[in-house]
């Protein structure tokens, strides 16, 4: 039994939903100890693979190993059993539950009916100093960042002894510091035996931690490779048959008018008595890309809310084509040509239960071509117009536009939504994280559509924490830090360096 | 994109019929069991009588008993309305009880004191349905104020509101309110001749063929138009909503007014014809707004399983009223009909169940063929 080097093995599962073979005679073998990535494009059939593994979803053909032995999966609590844990791509917590209770909720040690957190709390404790995963156990899961939030997922996994862990996408929310330590904290578990799983879609993380990949396409299994032995072409080509280009090809900016002015604007803070966003101002014109750069919770956030109006400004303005919009409702925003990619896709992109189509006019519904004179919705104007983003912006799914956007894959479910702000033909497009979740062939397309915009005279402000985004795709870097701009960078003369001084506070412009 | 349809088992419609048919069932036979349990020797012909319900009378008294079962089940259709409006768009108004009271009671103190005519009685009891629920909708926009809890307030508030109220306009010697038919026959629902239909029972009224043309209103506004998307996308997820720009907070005092409303007007739709006077005493609230959250569940939230399934709780309900009331005392038919409404809450359930064996049968043949395939390849070998 122990003859095998294999933790686990999955061989030829095939897994379908209506419409499409999500896994097509897939085969994933996991060595015990080592870190296998998974790759594949966005709607490829990774997040399935591991929710068959995880007993979420059963394959309708192929079989699990463990230890070379057969098992059935059919539930979590199967998984759980074999020592198999999941952090899914988008979590699953009990918001108002408290970080302790969520890491043992399921696992709970009772006596007479009463929880025994006291003894809970010392390993979750315990665990955490083993394995450098800083968290509050107190803190209620709404309150903390995401990357905490992580963390508490990681230690849930660990509270139950897993020894197969699996990662679907958890480098897609986190802050580049936050990914750092996240990797050593998966090569500290590696290197204590366990088996891992990683689901990314950066290739410089599976280069920094993967000992094997595994790459699927369109729900195939196309080959597994060492990683040593393989450059980040190698991998992009696998992955999407095709080379990807990883430089961003534009023009030099030629600014036009000025399209958003942003003056002196303040906005407060739920957790802390300062504010969020602290005088803030700067302006955005047409044909140019301005990026706010800065660690995640420095403000970036809630100085899009305002801009967006998702929430309230305590002080300051914002005008909009010279128009002042500090206090216009978020229709009016929208009608003047402002589009949105907001930072959370299922808090405000999408509603998860609308079909496809539904969701891709979610801001443009009420337009003539959509809706009659007398409210009716005209069904089939709405259809062909969804099939027509569908194909120009490759949103894959099982039953196209029908599709109910709940089942699509996080990438594709991001597609729709860039698909949708993009088409809405903007004079501002305010990109939040655009590319999160997205694989590589499409993060090119994606900023290739975002370069076109500014070209065609749209002004674009980004918001990201991906530092070769901000370097190759901006005109200009504005940086955040504590809600305050703090400098102004040209991307073509700064380093990476530079911006991450300026990023942690430790640099900062002198205000004029 | 190529569509494909889906087969008859797979479809949730289908589903969820064949769930509410099991409730349906297995409330009948639970019902069976308890009648069994009180008294043996009657319960074959008691579960009988309640099953053919008007059927077992001959003719013309069908017709009336028939006529009658249709009047009651206008109320319930529009609490059952009432309630998978507001559920659709996220709520659980379980205030449906308190606003159908609200319709009652200003229905018929329009009618009975201020001596006006149907429609504008009808109009005002509606009116004040819809501000009650809208209060709930208010409170929960503004306070953040649970629906179900303010619901549950208001209940209280507005039944003994409008005991004392209607007290005004009772009779002198008895707990109920007086008759239109005596005060004021111009308050009855007209009937433009749908009363001769059923032998004369004068409670037969376009309040029926109106029902089912909101029903099928309801169905509309939600599926087709417009506005029913901006609800919808709503109570899914309030904060795309706003994001969109869709007025979300208005958008739920509208749903909870929307939602009042109809429950009122069923209300006015049942005390408008003088079927059954209000009882000023009465102590608690009436069932039928809560019946009317079972029935929208049986009726797989649809408007129109909706109609169907009012139909057949207010039947069951008939029936049970002519069990012989010698062997079982005059209960039982409330208790069969709400065990069938009790089984009802499981509708969910028994979908899911149907669900899950659907798909192990698929997957056991899936795994067949494969078994079948791969002895096929090697005896070609
Ligand atoms: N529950 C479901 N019901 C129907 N279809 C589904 C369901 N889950 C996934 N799919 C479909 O299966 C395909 C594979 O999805 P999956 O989530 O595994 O992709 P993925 O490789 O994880 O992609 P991403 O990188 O975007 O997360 C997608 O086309 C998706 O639409
Ligand atoms: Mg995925």
């Amino acid at each position: 039994m122990e003859n095998t080097p294999y933790a686990i093995e999955m061989i030829n599962i095939t897994k379908r939903f209506p419409g499409i073979v999500a896994n097509d005679k897939v085969t994933l073998q996991l060595k015990r100890g080592e870190i296998h990535a998974l790759l594949g494009e966005n709607g490829a059939g990774k997040s399935t693979l591991m929710s068959v593994l995880f007993g979420m979803y059963q394959a309708e053909e192929g079989e699990i190993r463990k230890n070379g032995k057969k098992v059935k999966i059919d539930s979590p609590n199967d998984a759980s059993a074999l020592g198999i844990g999941m952090v899914h791509q988008h979590f699953k917590m009990v918001e108002c539950f408290s970080v302790l209770e969520n890491i043992i909720l399921g696992v709970e040690d009772t006596k007479l009916g009463v929880l025994r957190k006291a003894k809970a709390r010392e390993k979750v404790v315990e665990l955490s100093k083993r394995y450098g995963l800083s968290v509050d156990p107190d803190a209620m899961i709404e309150d903390i960042s995401v990357g905490m939030q992580q963390r508490t997922e990681i230690l849930k996994m660990l509270y139950r002894d897993n020894e197969i862990l699996i990662f679907d996408e958890p480098t897609a929310v986190l802050t580049p510091q936050e990914i750092e330590e996240l990797l050593a904290i998966m090569r500290n578990l590696a290197a204590e035996g366990k088996s891992i799983l990683f689901i990314t879609h950066k290739l410089n993380e599976i280069l920094a931690v993967a000992d094997r990949c595994t790459v699927l396409r369109k729900g195939k299994y196309i080959g597994t490779v060492d990683v040593k032995d393989c450059t980040r072409a190698q991998l992009s080509r696998m992955m999407v048959g095709r080379d990807v280009e990883f430089a961003v090809q534009k023009e030099d900016a030629k600014p036009g008018e000025t399209v958003l002015e942003v003056k002196d604007l303040c906005l407060a803070s739920k957790r802390s008595k300062r504010n969020s966003v602290n005088n803030v101002s700067f302006t955005v014109r047409a044909g140019e890309i301005v990026c706010i750069a800065g660690i995640e919770g420095n403000g970036q956030s809630e100085l899009v809310y305002g801009i967006t109006g998702l929430e309230g400004v305590l002080s300051g303005s914002v005008h909009f084509c010279g128009e002042d919009i500090t206090h216009a409702t978020i229709r009016k925003r929208s009608l003047l040509g402002m589009s949105h990619i907001p930072e959370d896709r299922h808090k405000h992109g999408l509603v998860l239960d609308y079909t496809l189509e539904d969701n891709l006019v979610l801001q443009r519904y009420f337009e003539p071509e959509f809706t009659t004179r007398a409210g009716v919705l005209r069904r089939s104007n709405i259809t062909a117009y969804a099939e027509r983003l569908i194909d120009s912006f490759d949103v894959r799914s099982g039953q196209g536009a029908e599709t109910v956007t709940r089942s699509m894959s996080g990438g594709n479910q991001q597609r729709a939504i860039i698909a949708r702000e993009i088409d809405k033909d903007p004079r501002l497009l305010i990109a939040v994280q655009p590319t999160r979740g997205i694989d590589v062939g499409a993060i090119e397309y994606i900023h290739k559509q975002i370069v076109a915009e500014r070209d065609s005279g749209k002004a674009v402000l980004l918001v990201s924490l991906e530092l070769d985004e901000v370097m190759t795709v901006s005109d200009r870097i504005l940086v955040m830090y504590e809600g305050e701009i703090v400098g102004e960078l040209d991307p073509k003369t700064t380093t990476v360096e530079e911006l991450g001084l300026y990023m942690a506070g430790v640099k900062r412009e002198v205000k004029q | 994109m190529k569509k494909e349809k889906t087969p008859l088992l797979r479809s949730s419609g289908f589903q969820n019929l064949l769930a509410s048919l099991i409730c349906v069932l297995g409330g009948l036979v639970v019902g069976f069991i308890v009648l069994l349990l009180i008294e043996p020797s009657g319960a074959l012909k008691a579960i009988l009588a309640i099953m053919t319900s008007f059927f077992r009378y001959p003719g013309k008294l069908m017709l009336k008993y028939f006529g009658q079962t249709l009047v009651r089940t206008v109320p319930l259709l529009m609490c059952s309305l009432s309630v998978l409006f507001a559920y659709k768009v996220g709520m659980f108004n379980i205030g449906v009880a308190g606003q159908y009271v609200a319709g009652a009671c200003f229905s018929l103190y329009s009618a009975l004191a201020w001596k006006l005519p149907w429609l504008p009685c009808l109009l005002i009891g509606m009116l004040a349905a819809g501000l009650l629920g809208a209060i709930s909708g208010v409170l929960k926009t503004k306070c953040n104020v649970n629906i179900v809890i303010s619901g549950i307030m208001l209940n209280w508030i507005m039944l003994y509101s409008t005991n004392l109220l209607l007290g005004k306009v009772k009779s002198p010697s008895s707990p109920y309110t007086l008759s239109l038919k005596g005060t004021n026959p111009k308050a009855l629902l007209p009937s433009l001749g749908l009363d001769k239909l059923f032998f004369d029972e004068k409670s037969v009224t376009i309040a029926i063929p109106l029902s089912i043309l909101i029903a099928v209103g309801v169905w509309f506004v939600l599926q087709k138009t417009k506005f029913g998307y901006e609800l919808k996308a709503t109570g899914y997820n309030y904060n795309a909503a706003r994001y969109a720009g869709m007025k979300e907070n208005w958008n739920v005092i509208i749903t909870m007014f929307i939602s009042g409303a109809l429950a009122g007007l069923g209300a006015g739709m049942l005390y408008l014809t003088d079927i059954s006077p209000w009882e000023t005493t009465c102590a608690s609230v009436p069932a039928m707004g809560f019946n009317g959250i079972a029935v929208a569940f049986l009726g797989g939230l649809s408007p129109i399983g909706s109609i169907l399934s009012s139909f057949f709780i207010q039947y069951i309900t008939t029936g049970g009223g002519f069990v012989d009331l010698q062997v079982y005392s005059s209960q039982i038919s409330d208790l069969i009909s709400s065990l069938i409404i009790y089984l009802c809450a499981f509708v969910a359930f028994f979908r899911f169940f149907i669900q899950a064996r659907i798909e192990r049968a698929e997957k056991k043949k899936a795994e067949a063929d494969n078994a079948n395939k791969t002895e096929e390849g090697g005896n070609a070998q």
